[in-house]
């Protein structure tokens, strides 16, 4: 099939890192690492964003006020692997992606292998932004190249804990600060007939988050094949750390996201949630009754005294490729994710949390919070997002890593297998995955 | 009916299990309505917090107006196209089937079998399948994205055309149509006028079975539409659905929504399972 040559040679593109003209760009002319030939157009342009965001167009509405010539147009869809990411794939064959698109850091690299995004380092103002953002959120968007560009950092979730202040003091437990700590505190919580925490199935990609605070990654690429680390030290230690919880009957293990699990935490039964920042509203949405009772701390850490926090979500707007306008369409990105009235507005509509150092700032996220007994709990994921390890790289099919793994997870949920033997499960499967996809990868 | 004479032990127990049988399925199908009906009334805070089977405070009108109030009131834009879309579409679709059918039925012509074989095939193709390939040739066209390219590929009902087939060879006697010929009517005016009359408990079916199908295709949408404003009601549902976890409040709007959203398909079939029923059962006396 095409898709797979161009895939293949576009792959070794990515690694190699090198000028990938003539071989594997029909569509744009004159692509290269070192960027688009990028210049304003003439006249008026219109421009097309995808984006799932809920409110997003009161948002772009700014821009379009502000800036006559450069009208965006928002198209809407659901989330990202729930069809979109799909669909802007299906456009890229047909010639019709929009000029922008929202893509999740951990989605991107699939992107970069497909050849779906647009370089815009020559942009103007796109290179010179790079100390604006949050460190790991300008290497997910560069992927380390030289001379690259290829979407501009939206919003992140660092992580924290959250955990029931009230239920804490009066059983007397000290509030964790280390693994050791809370595995501590878990055996206490248990005696009181509670659970510290729940291990969800499905959400991979927070244990994904806990494994990138442990200093973990489950991929690496050395310019000349993806590296998998699924079983790495850190990844299993993490592991053989929740496999212990598990075992000794420690967590819940109700699926996320669901009346089970908001009950869980509504009627006092689980005690913490280690999750990022947009984790707040699922809270207070989910556990209406136990308002004023929660409080935020940052994440337990593995050795006392050390400060690392790991990261849960976040996405970036991306110029696809084949926009007829990246010029334009990149000065609004960068618009949407620097400007603070488009960060404030972002916020109070979606609650993105911004990934520009500045934008941990801003007035909207200075007020104590009412739900969190009036903590101002912005101040702790402002130090984790700080905290969060810069190198961490995501592989080009997370789609399928996550369904694996999770599928193990289940297992253990159920009584059969470890976490650890999940992880090398998904392993094997991320790399027959790859070269499945003849995407280069080391054994 | 005419006299049927068994046993009255006999017919008890094969009563009663029949009707055990009948009474579980119809808990197994209405209890999920139920708890929709139910969740859509209640308040946030108590839709996680109390049974799902049983009313808490009343707030079926306060969801309702929050409903219509978020995002300018996109929801019953999508209910208006869903309706437009599954409508339309239908009545037009069943037309088109009504008269392809009785064609291949009622007119010998060279090559009648082998299109009917083609039709037949493409019952087995599912619309799943097409959705792609679909949105591939309206990118040609620059027509994705458009009200067009979901009302188009909706009209098409390969099962459609079968049925009318199979009702009008049934249905549609010879001798009439030789009749209408004699006193002067034209083909088109025989069709609309003598044979639609008699088709037309399978043409109720035809279009039922086509606005579900229709209302309920969601994959077509989702791959063309882009633009929130066409979206029909299903596909608006799903994209705020997969966005809960993110802003939990769109939660109650998303089970309000799916709650009224089916009301229009009762309707439809409230309304025209009278001529639905007359349809199966015209074929069963002689």
């Amino acid at each position: 099939m095409q898709i797979t040559n161009r895939k293949r040679i576009v792959a070794l593109g990515v690694l190699v890192a090198v000028a990938l003209s003539g071989c594997a760009t029909t569509a744009a002319p004159g692509d290269s690492a070192e960027g688009i030939d990028c210049t304003p157009a003439e006249g008026k342009v219109d421009l097309t964003f995808t984006s799932w965001i809920p409110g997003i167009e009161s948002v772009v509405d700014i821009w379009n006020e502000e800036n006559p010539d450069i009208q965006v147009a928002v198209q809407t869809g659901p989330n990202g692997n729930g069809g979109t990411y799909k669909n802007f794939f299906n456009q890229l064959s047909a010639g019709n992606a929009p000029d922008l698109g929202q893509i999740e850091y951990d989605a991107l690299p699939n992107f970069r292998v497909q050849d779906g995004l647009e370089n815009i380092a020559s942009c103007a103002n796109v290179s010179e932004s790079k100390d604006l953002f949050i460190d790991w959120t300008w290497n997910q968007v560069t992927f380390n190249e030289e001379g690259a560009v290829y979407a501009v950092p939206q919003d992140t979730g660092p992580m924290a804990m959250y955990y029931r202040k009230d239920l804490f003091e009066k059983a007397g437990i000290p509030v964790p600060t280390t693994w050791e700590e809370y595995q501590a505190a878990g055996v206490q919580i248990r005696e009181e007939g509670g659970y510290i925490t729940n291990f969800p199935q499905n959400d991979v990609n927070w244990f994904a988050g806990l494994v990138w605070q442990a200093g973990g990654q489950w991929f690496a690429n050395d310019s000349d094949a993806w590296d998998v680390t699924l079983t790495s030290p850190e990844s299993e230690k993490v592991a053989d750390y929740w496999q212990g919880l598990i075992a000794d009957d420690l967590v819940s293990k109700v699926p996320a996201w669901t009346d089970e699990w908001n009950n869980a935490y509504n009627t006092g039964n689980d005690w913490t949630w280690i999750s990022a920042v947009w984790g707040a509203n699922s809270i207070s949405s989910g556990a209406p009754d136990t308002a004023g009772d929660w409080a935020v701390a940052p994440m337990p850490q593995w050795n006392a005294g050390e400060t690392a926090a790991g990261n849960w979500g976040g996405s970036s707007t991306a110029v696809l490729k084949g926009s007829k306008h990246p010029y334009e369409a990149a000065q609004f990105a960068l618009w949407l994710n620097t400007d603070p009235d488009a960060l404030t507005a972002l916020n109070t509509e979606a609650n993105l949390y911004p990934a520009t150092k500045e934008g941990l700032s801003l007035p909207v996220l200075a007020n104590g919070v009412e739900f969190y007994g009036d903590q101002k709990i912005y101040d702790i994921f402002a130090e984790a997002a700080a905290q969060t390890n810069p190198d961490f790289v995501w592989g080009p099919t997370m789609t399928q890593t996550y369904a694996d793994v999770a599928d193990g997870f289940g297992g253990v949920l159920g009584g059969t297998g470890t976490l650890g033997e999940a992880l090398a499960t998904g392993q094997d499967k991320t790399i027959a995955a790859l070269k499945a996809a003849a995407i280069p990868v080391k054994e | 009916m005419s006299a049927v004479r068994t046993g009255p032990r006999e017919k008890l127990v094969s009563r009663s299990a029949a009707m055990i049988v009948m009474g579980v399925s119809t808990l197994y199908f209405l209890v999920p309505i139920w708890w929709l009906f139910i969740s859509s009334t209640k308040s946030r805070g108590d839709f996680g917090s109390t049974s799902g089977l049983w009313f808490a405070d009343f707030n079926l009108v306060t969801n309702v107006t929050a409903l219509a109030e978020y995002n300018g009131g996109v929801y019953f834009r999508w209910m208006l196209n869903s309706i437009l879309y599954a409508g339309a579409g239908a009545l037009l679709g069943t037309l088109f089937a009504a008269m392809c059918g009785y064609a291949l039925a009622k007119y010998s012509f060279p090559g009648r079998e082998l299109i009917f074989n083609v039709v037949l095939g493409g019952v087995l193709v599912p619309a799943t399948a097409l959705a792609l390939p679909l949105f591939l040739i309206f990118s040609q066209f620059n027509a994705t994205n458009t009200f067009w390219s979901v009302f188009l590929p909706s009209l098409v009902s390969p099962f459609g055309v079968y049925l009318a087939r199979i009702f009008a060879s049934a249905s549609v006697p010879d001798e009439l149509l030789e009749a209408a010929r004699l006193d002067g009517a034209g083909e088109v005016r025989t069709f609309f006028s003598v044979s639609r009359r008699l088709m037309t408990p399978a043409l109720v079916t035809i279009f039922l079975f086509q606005f579900v199908a229709i209302w309920n295709n969601f994959f077509l949408p989702l791959i063309m539409l882009r633009d929130e404003s066409l979206f029909p009601v299903t596909l608006g549902l799903y994209a705020w659905n997969s966005q809960v976890n993110q802003i939990p409040e769109i939660r109650t709007l998303v089970i309000v929504g799916a709650f009224l959203s089916i009301i229009p398909l009762i309707i439809a079939f409230l309304s025209l399972q009278r001529f639905w029923r007359g349809g199966l059962g015209a074929g069963s006396v002689k």
